[in-house]
């Protein structure tokens, strides 16, 4: 288990490095809920309503753009087959290597959306659904998505590829995240229904997502 | 056109590409094994073999 | 090693040499059944009048565009469990047709559509699930058009093929949910088990007909890969020998 924890460490301190990518994401998040006004206008009324959809797709294309990073810069310096010849399961590997990413990239967009809900004029109740909608949905994006990374890995230029392969895995995440994040505010169906099928897809990606991105890695690496 | 109803347009606007992309599908498909076969002949003509009919002689 | 890999090639080229007329002419005459019931035998829907015949070549089309799917899934069991090289073959092979059909069964949806309710397009439950999976046909083809090395590609289409396999259903569900959050009413329903038998009739002969016209391309189209492949390494046997 040590072996896992100290991967965990380096991962963080790699992503918290200059250049590492991490403080890029919020950034990235910041401008797209900046854009957003510039086209459908001002009205904050409007921007109120569709407030959850636009975090919710800011924090999504967020997270994708970091992903092309996760297992490319390790097989760039050849860590990767030593990760692959090693002993601790790969499955697993990918799973703690997926959580310090989140913690890294993905933890400062759940973190800084309720200051950028102020912006959309989104009632507390909602800044509150949705700052909850994306702690539990982010790792979902991060999970599924590794499974695109891992796929791209041997590409020099993945990262459009990525997204086109991730998009419709990701679209189960999004409707259910921004169904609970709105159902907190409106009426039609309670917070929790939405809410509890989120986290059940978030769970299923935990168990896909590494599963799937190890087999990725290794039939890739032969 | 009066047969097909008020909206014979669409019915022949959806057959129209329906018959359309199958064509260019077998049309990919035949050509593509034409100019593959024809090559193959070329090849063997010159007397190229796959290692496996030639036993590894050729290594 | 060479001579394993190709043997099993071989003797599918004989047998694609033997059936693939037979299976040709087969179609060729389920089509015409099939067009000559839709066209002269099958009745007008009394709501939507004549324009029902689209669905004659909508459904088909759907259908082929999971049937594809499931093609291509087999082929990507065969190839990371059993690394047959056939497999990869098929797969890459279905994919390009899976993606047209899938297109048809949109463009047709479309033009159903436009008379029915009035607008080209409606975020309705059926044609959102569609159009994902023809993004996904695409992002497949992208993928494996994108790495080189042919064994690589396969690999890697496989993977992703599996885990649309699994998420497909998921996907479904959530659009489902999606809609009717936000359309209460269904506007229009397509097939399901309304079809009267005289609609039904035709409506089986042409999607036999469509699923022969698929096994004749896929057969002919994996004749022409392993022709491709070949070629390849006779090419580099020839390049070997120059040296």
């Amino acid at each position: 288990m040590s072996a896992l924890s100290a991967l965990f460490f380096r991962e963080l301190k790699l992503a918290a490095r200059i250049g590492g990518g991490a403080p890029m994401g919020s950034l990235f998040f910041l401008i797209v809920v900046t854009v957003v006004p510039f086209g459908v206008g001002p009205d904050m009324r409007l921007l109120a309503r569709i407030g959850p959809a636009i975090l919710w797709i800011g924090a999504l294309l967020a997270t994708l753009l970091s992903l092309d990073r996760l297992f490319q810069a390790d097989r760039d310096d050849g860590s990767l087959d030593l990760v692959l010849a090693g002993e601790s399961p790969l499955e697993l590997v990918v799973l703690v290597k997926c959580l310090a990413h989140w913690t890294a990239t993905g933890l400062p967009l759940v973190v800084v959306s309720p200051f950028l809900a102020l912006f959309l004029a989104m009632e507390p109740v909602a800044i509150a659904a949705t700052t909850a909608t994306l702690a539990v949905g982010t790792p979902a994006l991060t999970f599924t998505g590794a499974i695109g990374a891992a796929l791209t890995v041997s590409l020099r230029r993945g990262g459009l590829l990525i997204a086109i392969l991730v998009l419709p895995l990701t679209l189960p995440v999004m409707i259910f995240g921004v169904s609970a994040a709105v159902a907190a505010v409106s009426e039609p169906v309670p917070f929790r229904t939405p809410f509890a099928i989120l986290s059940g897809l978030a769970l299923f990606a935990a168990v896909l997502g590494p599963v799937a991105a190890a087999a990725a890695l290794r039939h890739g690496g032969e | 056109m009066t047969m097909l109803g008020p909206h014979a347009g669409f019915i022949f606007a959806s057959y129209g590409i329906v018959v359309a992309v199958i064509a260019g599908l077998v049309l990919w498909v035949t050509l593509d094994g034409r100019g593959r076969r024809r090559e193959l002949a070329d090849l063997e003509a010159r007397g190229i073999r796959r290692r496996s009919e030639s036993g590894g002689a050729s290594r | 090693m060479r001579l394993i890999d190709y043997a099993n090639p071989t003797r599918f080229l004989g047998l694609v040499g033997v059936s693939l007329k037979w299976i040709a002419a087969a179609t060729a005459i389920a089509f015409a059944v099939g067009l000559w019931l839709v066209f002269m035998v099958a009745p007008a829907d009394y709501q939507q009048g004549e324009t029902v015949k689209i669905m004659y070549i909508h459904v088909p089309c759907a259908w082929l565009s999971m049937f594809c799917y499931v093609t291509m899934a087999g082929s990507a069991l065969g190839t990371l469990v059993w690394r047959h090289p056939l497999a990869d073959v098929s797969a890459k092979c279905a994919a390009p047709i899976g993606a047209a059909f899938t297109f048809l069964a949109l463009v047709t949806g479309s033009l159903w559509g436009k008379p029915m309710w009035g607008t080209w397009w409606v975020w309705d439950a059926r044609l959102t699930s569609v159009l994902v999976l023809f993004i996904m046909y695409l992002g497949l083809i992208a993928l494996t058009e994108t790495i080189e090395d042919p064994i690589r590609a396969a690999r890697a289409g496989a993977v992703l093929t599996l885990v649309g396999v699994v998420n497909i259903p998921i996907i479904k569900f959530s659009v489902d949910w999606w809609n009717t959050l936000h359309q209460p009413s269904s506007v229009f329903r397509m097939g399901g088990s309304t079809v009267d038998a005289s609609m039904l009739v035709p409506l089986l002969v042409m999607a036999g007909a469509f699923t022969g016209l698929f096994v004749t391309l896929h057969l002919a189209a994996m004749r022409n890969e392993i022709l491709r492949r070949r070629i390849r390494a006779m090419r580099l046997v020839e390049a070997s020998r120059a040296e």
